[in-house]
Formats: C-alpha cells, structure tokens, sequence
C-alpha cells in the first residue's frame, strides 16, 4: 500500500498574543542569542494518508486542519505533501 | 427541575458540579457519558472543569468532538440551556456553540485563587438572580482562561450584551481581552465561563456567591 506523507504546520494569526513565544524570545536574549526579533510559536503534524492520491490526501487534510488540527479562530494551518 | 451532567475522561470537576445541581435542585443530575448519542429530558445541561484527555492538542479540541458534544449541540439548538465551566467553557468553544477562543494564561501560570466578578448582564437565563452591576466572588483554578476573539467578533458579542460576567478589581487572572470571564450565545441558552460559580455554594465553601447562577438556570427563586 502506497503511504503520502503530509506535514501540517499550524501557527497563531497575526494579532493573537503568544506568550509562550514571548517567554522563549525572552530566554534566548538570556542565553545571549541577541537580535531575536520575535518568536512565535506553532505546531507541527507528521501525518502519513495511505493511498497515492496526493489531490485527495490535500483536500482531506485541509478538511482535518478545519475540524480538529487547527482553530481557525486563532490559527493558520499549511499543508506540505511531500 | 431536571439537569444532566456531562462526563468526559480527565474532567475531575465532575462530582464539584453533580453536588451543586443536587443540592441547589433537590434532585441528582443525570450523567451523560462521551459515547453517549442522546441526552435526556432535562432543563439544564453542565459540562463540568478539568482537563478532558489532557488537554492534548487544544483545551478541550478533542472532548468538543466526542459524539456527546452533537447531542450538546442538538439540544442547545433546541433551547435546552447549557452551562460550561472551565474546561467546559473551553470545549463550547472549540465546539463551535460560543464564538472566540481560549488561549494560555497571559502569566503563563496555572492560576488557582479567588477572584472578583462583575455581572454584566443580568438579564439572562443564568444571571436573572443577580443584580446588573453586582459584584460577586468566584474561585478560579485555570491554565488557560485567555479569552481572545477578533475585534469584529467582540464588537458583536460586547454590542449585543453577550459579556455576562467580566473579572473587576483587578483581578482578571489571565489577561483575557476587555477582561472577560464569561460569555453567551446570541440565542441566549448557552454559557462558558471559567470561573467556577459550583465551587461557592454554601456556607462549607465559605460563601454562596456561585449559587444564584444555578438557581437561575433551574428556574428557581431568588434566595432570601
């Protein structure tokens, strides 16, 4: 059985406050990495789709990127097959 | 009057809220399991705090997608209301049935203590036993109470008096925006808050500020 491996890379929206990446931006300056300009922090994926239908594994995972993987209210999601 | 209590794995507020419903009602709750299609009759739905198949991926993403929460989503389209506390609030909204979202605590701590609340709507099915204005104090006992929505979202929800209860003082735990601690659908049958009004019931909790909200959603008389 042929497998399609996906990665889903989910991230906050502009505008939405990330304080954890604002506590890791903060701890790199501490460990003296200067001229971190920002650091958000998001979410990887792996996921393997059984099947070689790339064009239904991509309308599949953006299906599972709008129901469970991501909250849209929040957070933008890309889907990469690879 | 009758009520149902959801039972989600990792919820640990669940015997908190099955003793408020059955002391403020007269009546034990009904449970409702996550594989469970139906819901009983009732008049009051609750969907307790706690941390739903260890907050994996979201707060409350997983537990919002269980088939218990369809049957949620069935009887709140019918009028039935439904309360959400904590975890409970945050699987609402992860359900779709509340609109913004719930992020990580600004402090990026776990935050369990007492706080002030103002009701901000008192014309509602859960606050009708409080005044407009009122000042009451609730325990809160969260990791992630951030409330964010959009600006447009929050023009509507602010506009249409959908902000029931707001943290006042100073005291909002979390950094949630415009300081908001609870919230209504526009149908006016459905509420998430975090703050847990089911811990402050009776003198043993060293207070019954939290009361008036069930008695308000069972229907029942101010209390003297």
């Amino acid at each position: 059985m042929p497998v399609i491996k996906a990665r889903v890379t989910v991230t906050l929206k502009n505008g939405v406050l990330d304080p954890q990446g604002k506590a890791i931006e903060h701890a790199l300056d501490g460990l003296g990495f200067g001229g971190v300009g920002s650091v958000r922090q998001g979410k990887v994926f792996d996921v393997e789709i059984d099947g070689a239908d790339k064009a239904k594994a991509e309308a599949d995972l953006n299906a599972m990127c709008e129901k469970l993987l991501a909250n849209t209210v929040i957070e933008n999601y890309a889907v990469e097959i690879a | 009057m009758k009520s149902a209590v959801v039972l989600l794995p990792g919820l640990n507020r669940d015997r908190d809220m099955i003793a408020a419903l059955t002391k403020i009602s007269g009546t034990a709750p009904v449970t409702v399991w996550q594989t469970d299609t139906e819901i009983p009759d009732v008049d009051l739905i609750a969907i307790p705090g706690g941390f739903s198949f260890g907050d994996y991926l979201r707060c409350g993403a997983i537990a919002a997608r269980m088939p218990v929460m369809r049957a949620v989503a069935e009887k709140a389209a019918k009028g039935v209301q439904v309360v959400g506390v904590c975890n409970g609030f945050q699987i609402l909204v992860e359900a779709g049935l509340l609109p913004g979202a719930l992020m990580r605590n600004a402090s990026l701590k776990f935050v369990c203590r007492e706080v002030k609340l103002e009701i901000a709507n008192a014309n509602t099915a859960f606050t009708r036993n409080y005044a407009a204005g009122q000042i009451i104090r609730c325990p809160v006992a969260h990791h992630d109470g951030n409330y964010f929505a959009d600006p447009e979202t929050l023009a509507r929800i602010e506009g249409e008096g959908q902000v029931v209860v707001r943290y006042a003082e100073g005291t909002n735990p979390n950094g949630s925006i415009n300081d908001i601690a609870g919230i209504i659908n526009d149908k006016g049958n459905v509420l998430g808050l975090m703050p847990h009004p089911e811990n402050l019931i009776e003198a043993a909790h060293g207070g019954d500020d939290g009361r008036a909200l069930f008695e308000s959603a069972l229907g029942l008389p101010k209390a003297a």
